[in-house]
């Protein structure tokens, strides 16, 4: 499609000897040679940037976004996007990246540089791109630009082999200024992936993540009806903005099932390829979830095993049966990682649970909450202690779980757990990430209690499935992160509100932070699918992981 | 062969080689129950064997035991098995058997090659108890003309410390046995201290005999190094948390398990040392830190 849009934009500038090659390779179905391919590339480029510069606020907001994308690129994770990928490669840099596509320059002085060099790098991941690949990379050139073009400009380019006729230059013209005026909603928010803009004041170290209000959802800035977004993964986009889909294993199994309602929509377009289509659809969705919630590491590692399948799809497949296959992989993959992983777990962690055993959890993990509720149900005698913390208040949730089943609990807030720690004999957490260098992410709160509890010897246990394993090495909570709405910690008290009008104080702040990082000293034991590790051995499990694939 | 055959041949190999370790003994009962059983399947075979292993264990409850008999049940059965006839297959496993112990055999030597480089000219040592890995490390560097000198404690309750004493004196090492309790005075005093292991467990922690684990703690706050010298058959799936943590079955002699009725009486045997107050391992696999016990042992079991 792309090749197509190239042909036809290099048709429009250059001169009447070129346009014969290219028309003859495209109606020959070859594709163009690299040379060609580069040189449409950079005619684009110029075109575009010729654009830039005339445009104003719009166009310089979706750059920002494309800009930051591109920037984080190369960034960490390079490692698990090796640069001879089949598709667009330059498009899934920001796309799979869990949080660290939100660390970049959203601060406002450094944006200049940052574009220019962005813009550098662009280009020569552009032309790393064309070389040996097929046409359909194409302009992806500008990465990081919402992969709504390739849907969008489908019904268009779907005509143009039709209508491409070699005599008539006016057809033609018409034909590109078009897609040209279709290419411009790009720069206007409004129809497409809206940019969701930040709100209040941001503490300044960490000023370079996105903090959005839950009272501006995104979906109020998409048009209805969305041609761009399928319903489903609006609706699971709300639903993780507003909190109600919240949990690492509960929002990676939202997900996969919006895909499996997407996959069984998705028909594919006549000139277009299964595998390589249905990625490139999949690509603005993500970009849109990633909008309203930054994706977490399971559900990075979930996407990149779906793109993994759906790429795998051998071309013959008919179009119901590559349906098919792939919503029965999605299947295993939710059967076989978490929930299978969750009885695993739940069997090892059993052998660690005594008799008489006082056990202290943190906030509402579905994985711990699942052991205890087996480990009670096999007769073990324990009682739980349930600590929590504001403003999300999520222990309340697990403490309700919990006692439903019959097991005895103690409820505290997290201020009181120096308190009640001598009486605790092991302390069970669950785990958003696990990152490469054995630092484990979790809900924030989650290392001051590994912390306490190492001072005073009490073993803790972090129990993660290997599917949140993740190849990102972070030592500090600063630097990948998650802000959450500041208006959160308003809280009204007998009639009062203390911190209504924080927003007039120009000299405060209100942080709101969603996770942080625990190092593994502090953990003594790490209970995975794959039996008990300590929590050094995340690399070999990544190792023995990669392997296998 | 039935259980008292087992048990008799099992003490008969401890009692001709006394040097050999318990768990090499029990790896070659095992591996004498193969070549006499006469089972007709394969499973069958695995599952007698498993059957052996647990009576062995009874016999002697070290966790060495129960790790060497897993392991030489992994590791005759990795190879491909898609032979015709029983015999064949039987065959090859007990050529595997055979590789397995001669393999085994060596470690000990491949240890002391390893460890010996680390007791520097005029080194004073502080070991535990009798360990015939350790002697074997401190007889190469004996050999290598080192001068070092050596103090052990005393190791109660079965005194196993005065045999290492006497085994030491034989090498002309000068050797001073010291109370138990006396080994925080005398570690300002020694340069390293190397102890051996019963078993290896996943966290790259050791089992010992009781009274590692205060060594270990005492030598973490005089900052002196903690070497632990082990054989890989002795590397064990087991993750103890804390000293409670660890079964009750390794805790305490194996006649003692079977005749008393409470065991919260009895005083254990072997305690648990914990990673964190470890400098190095050495095992046949290589020099280890303790955070790559559970990589090897991922490849030994994985």
């Amino acid at each position: 499609t792309d090749v197509i849009i190239e042909s036809s934009v290099g048709y429009f500038t250059e001169g009447p000897e070129r346009k014969d090659d290219i028309v003859k390779a495209k109606q020959e179905g070859k594709e163009l040679t690299k040379e060609e391919k580069q040189r449409l590339r950079k005619e684009k480029k110029q075109q575009k940037k010729s654009k830039e510069k005339k445009d104003d606020k719009p166009s310089r907001d979706s750059e920002k976004e494309k800009k930051p994308a591109s920037a984080a690129s190369p960034a960490p994770q390079t490692p698990t996007q090796p640069p001879a990928q089949k598709a667009p490669s330059a498009a899934p840099a920001p796309v799979p990246v869990p949080a660290s596509e939100t660390p970049s320059a959203a601060d406002k002085p450094a944006k200049s540089k940052a574009e220019l060099k962005a813009e550098r790098r662009a280009r020569q991941e552009a032309e790393r791109a064309s070389k040996g690949k097929k046409g359909d990379v194409g302009p992806q050139a500008a990465p990081g630009k919402p992969k709504a073009p390739p849907s969008e400009l489908q019904p268009v380019v779907k005509r143009l082999p039709e209508h491409v006729q070699v005599d008539n230059p006016e057809v033609l013209k018409k034909l590109a200024k078009k897609l040209e005026r279709q290419q411009t909603p790009e720069y206007n928010a409004a129809t497409k992936i809206p940019l969701r803009s930040d709100y209040g004041y941001k503490v300044s170290l960490f000023s370079h993540l996105h903090q959005y209000s839950r009272k501006a959802p995104l979906t109020q800035q998409l048009g209805i009806p969305s041609t761009v977004i399928h319903p489903a993964i609006v609706r699971l986009g709300l639903q993780y903005s507003q909190g109600i889909v919240a949990g690492s294993n509960a929002r990676s199994v939202a997900l996969l099932h919006a895909f499996k309602q997407v996959i069984r929509d998705y028909t594919t377009p006549p000139n277009e390829e299964l595998s390589r289509d249905l990625v490139n659809r999949l690509k603005p969705y993500i970009s849109f979830l990633n909008q309203c919630r930054p994706l977490s590491a399971s559900m990075g590692n979930a996407i990149k095993y779906i793109k993994k399948e759906i790429s795998n799809i051998p071309s013959q497949c008919k179009e119901e049966e590559a349906k098919r296959k792939l919503l029965n992989c999605i299947d295993c993959y939710i059967n076989e990682k978490i929930v299978l992983a969750a009885k695993a777990i739940a069997k090892y962690s059993i052998e660690k649970i005594s008799d008489g055993d006082v056990i202290l959890v943190y906030g509402c993990s579905s994985l711990v909450n699942h052991i205890l509720c087996e480990a009670f149900e096999k007769n073990r005698k324990f009682r739980v202690i349930v600590v929590d913390s504001r403003p999300r208040l999520e222990g309340r949730e697990a403490l309700r779980r919990l006692v439903q089943k019959g097991i005895n609990c103690t409820y505290v807030l997290i201020s009181a757990v120096s308190y009640i720690l001598p009486e605790v004999s092991k302390v069970f957490l669950g785990a958003h990430a696990l990152l490469a260098n054995g630092y484990v992410m979790s809900r924030v709160g989650t290392s001051q209690i590994a912390l306490v509890a190492k001072a005073f010897n009490v073993p803790v246990l972090v129990c993660c499935e290997t599917y949140k394993f993740c190849e990102r090495v972070q030592t500090d909570s600063f630097v990948s992160n998650e802000l959450d709405d500041p208006d959160d910690l308003i809280v009204t008290r007998t009639g009062t509100t203390q911190l209504e009008h924080w927003q007039e104080v120009p000299s405060l702040g209100l942080l709101n932070l969603v996770y942080d990082v625990t190092p593994p000293d502090f953990v003594d034991l790490v209970i995975t699918d794959l039996g008990m590790i300590p929590c050094t051995s995340v690399p070999v499990v990544l190792r023995v992981k990669n392997v296998d694939q | 062969m039935n259980e008292e055959e087992l048990v008799e041949y099992f003490r008969a190999q401890m009692r001709k080689d006394p040097d050999m370790a318990s768990a090499v003994a029990a790896i070659r009962t095992l591996l004498e129950f193969l070549k006499r059983d006469k089972g007709e399947t394969i499973l069958g075979l695995r599952e007698s064997l498993k059957w052996a292993t647990d009576c062995l264990t009874g016999e002697d409850s070290s966790v060495a035991v129960s790790s060497g008999g897993e392991l030489f049940l992994r590791f005759i059965s990795l190879t491909s098995l898609e032979h015709q006839d029983l015999s064949r297959c039987k065959k090859v496993m007990e050529e595997r058997g055979e590789l397995f112990l001669e393999k085994i055999s060596m470690s000990r030597t491949k240890v002391a090659k390893l460890c010996h480089t680390f007791i520097k000219d005029g080194a004073k040592i502080l070991t535990h108890s009798y360990s015939r890995v350790v002697l074997r490390v401190l007889e190469k560097a004996a050999a290598e003309k080192k001068r070092f000198s050596v103090y052990v404690t005393e190791s109660q309750p079965d005194s196993a410390g005065r045999q290492m004493a006497e085994a030491l004196r034989k090498l002309n090492v000068p050797v001073t046995v010291v109370l138990d309790a006396a080994v925080g005075y005398v570690l300002e005093k020694v340069d390293l201290v190397i102890v051996g292991a019963e078993g290896v467990v996943e966290s790259g922690g050791i089992i010992n005999k009781i009274g590692t684990y205060q060594m270990a703690v005492c030598s973490k706050a005089h900052n002196k190094p903690f070497y632990v010298v082990a054989e890989s058959f002795k590397f064990v799936r087991l993750y103890p948390l804390n000293q409670q943590d660890v079964p009750d079955k390794f805790k305490y002699k194996a006649d003692t398990l079977k005749t008393v009725q409470n065991l919260s009486e009895e005083h254990p045997m072997i305690d648990y040392t914990p990673p964190s107050l470890i400098t190095l391992l050495f095992t046949d696999l290589g020099v280890l830190t303790p955070s790559a016990v559970s990589d090897e042992l991922i490849k030994l079991y994985l």
